[in-house]
């Protein structure tokens, strides 16, 4: 008995697929309809590099948050990335498979976790270990940057070695049989043979780590600062966003949606740069 | 057709269901103040309990949004914590339902104990930046802060008046995250809502009064705001009703308990 029809179902198929294009669609549309008015009224070098933020006096400039998400996205990269790799290589080079079985599944429940929880780790243990330590409000760049990079750490680790094992195992035998150890064969044959969709794992942790709002809120302390050192709080444009959208009508609003603009435009080119290098590692399978 | 038939009647029933909820009570709507809006949520559930053809729901968002919705008519009434009401709130009828002080907080390990409004305005605005110029020890003090457009922080800056908050203050959105701030460093300082303090924080006293309810109450102590509840134009019906039981001795006794100042 045929209920639906085949090309029932293609129909079917075609309109769940399509809308949720078209709401990616409709997100991009009403965030520029909104934003990017404001940013051309504003002046877009007005905006982009004028450190003044004082809503109530009608002055938006975002040249503070734009450094502060870019140092704190470049700390977490700093911490997250060669965690990463390096856990990466060692679950796949030098564990047997099934360790491997078992720890990588369980580094993926990392992502699992809610990022208030680790905002509330933050908090309550990174943020005073590094008051008491390093001295400042602890509330700064580098709690954030540290608490980012473990939130990245599941992203980079579990592409990471999806593309360490998608090279041929012929390649490593090779190298072993021509007296090379383990460690040289790392180095000198799989990071080359892997390393596009190494960089894809770094460039998609980045873009995680850029995006994050709650856990930043919690410990970047969020003022509206050039930072001069680790120490120092900082507002990222995420954290920009959501700390005053409760409160913002008309102008304040526009430019709190302009700054949406600035940080889709941003996770846009940091996307494409990743399926890029996707792409260039499939094309070479 | 037969699938797209399917999915109409699903849609239609929908609709339907949709449609049938929410009939027979009148619905009022709060929205505003993060401040007042446990009070209204618990002055809202003592007044449905005896009234029961109306049906309210309490919605935060910040003072600005409380203005914003009573003039939009998305709310029946807004609630605002301002020391100051804006251009757009004139056209409002504001009511006076309560006050609330707010408390310039401190670490309970700094011995610090009393400040000035000078000394309270140089901190905030950077000109004073180490404990032992307020009679503290040698540590540098942490500023802590709300964000742009919080109802508390405009009023504590239009008390203090010419407040220009020095840029590494650190920010936090709430009440509760300014507390939990303060009480993890010591030397911090914060402002938040008389009604939070706990044993974690310590209150200074302002110019040497205490913020204490009778303080408050006696108009002795500067940090106090009034909070309003605005209606587009003459307050009627069953919105008159519930504000009418708030400013009640029973609602005014709610308020009362439950950490503000009755208005009267």
């Amino acid at each position: 008995m045929k209920l639906i029809s085949e090309k029932g179902v293609k129909r079917i198929l075609g309109t769940v697929a399509f809308s949720a294009i078209s709401v990616l669609f409709l997100i991009a549309l009403f965030i520029l309809n909104e934003g990017l008015p404001f940013i051309f009224k504003y002046g877009v070098k007005e905006f982009l590099f004028s450190s003044d933020w004082q809503p109530q006096q009608n002055k938006f400039g975002i040249f503070p948050m734009i450094t502060a998400s870019l140092w704190v996205t470049f700390g977490a990269m700093l911490i997250g990335a060669p965690l990463g790799v390096a856990g990466a290589f060692f679950l796949s080079e030098y564990v047997p498979k099934t360790i491997m079985k078992i720890i990588k599944p369980t580094i993926e429940l990392l992502a699992a976790i809610p990022s208030v929880v680790y905002g509330f780790i933050g908090v309550m243990v990174l943020a005073p270990i590094i008051r008491e330590n390093f001295g400042g409000p602890g509330l700064s760049l580098m709690a954030a940057s540290i608490i980012l990079g473990i939130m990245i750490l599941p992203t980079v680790i579990s592409i990471s070695i999806d593309s360490i094992l998608a090279v041929p195992q012929s390649y490593r035998e090779g190298s072993l049989a021509l007296g090379a150890t383990t460690w040289q064969t790392i180095y000198m044959v799989t990071v080359k043979a892997s390393k596009s969709g190494i960089i894809a794992s770094i460039i998609l942790g980045l873009g995680r780590a850029i995006g994050e709002t709650m856990a930043v809120i919690m410990v970047a302390g969020n003022s509206v600062n050039i930072p001069h050192s680790a120490l120092d709080s900082v507002r990222t444009l995420t954290a920009n966003i959501a700390l005053e959208m409760s409160y913002a009508t008309g102008l304040h609003r526009q430019a709190l949606f302009a700054t949406g603009v600035i940080l889709f435009i941003v996770i846009i080119i940091l996307n494409s740069f990743a399926s890029v290098a996707i792409r260039k590692r499939t094309r070479k399978k | 057709m037969l699938n797209v038939k399917k999915i109409l009647s699903v849609l239609a029933v929908l609709a339907f269901l949709i449609s049938g909820c929410g009939k027979g009570r009148t619905a009022i709507t709060l929205a505003g103040s993060t401040a007042f809006q446990p009070f209204a949520e618990k002055l809202a559930d003592e007044y449905m309990t005896t009234h029961n053809e109306v049906s309210i729901t309490v919605q935060g968002g910040g003072s600005a949004v409380g203005i914003q919705s009573a003039n939009s008519g998305a709310a029946q009434i807004g609630m605002a914590d301002l020391v100051i009401l804006p251009e757009e709130a004139k056209s409002l009828t504001a009511t006076i339902v309560a006050k609330d002080g707010i408390a310039v907080v401190i670490n309970p390990q700094n011995k610090v104990s009393d400040l000035t409004t000078d000394q309270v305005r140089d901190i905030f605005n950077g000109k004073i930046t180490n404990w032992k110029e307020v009679g503290g020890a040698d540590a540098p003090i942490t500023v802590v802060s709300r964000e742009a457009g919080s109802g508390t922080r405009s009023s504590f800056e239009q008390i203090i008046t010419n407040v220009n908050l020095k840029k590494d203050a650190l920010i936090q959105d709430s009440n509760g995250t300014i507390r939990e701030t303060v009480a993890n460093d010591a030397n911090s300082i914060g402002y938040l809502s008389h009604g939070l303090i706990n044993e974690k924080i310590k209150p200074v006293k302002i110019d040497g009064v205490e913020s204490t309810e009778e303080a408050i109450i006696a108009g002795n102590y500067k940090l106090v705001r009034p909070i309003y509840l605005l209606v587009k134009g003459e307050m009627t019906g069953e919105v008159k009703n519930f504000i009418d039981y708030i400013l009640s001795d029973e609602g005014q006794k709610t308020i009362k308990s439950n950490g503000l100042i009755p208005a009267k």
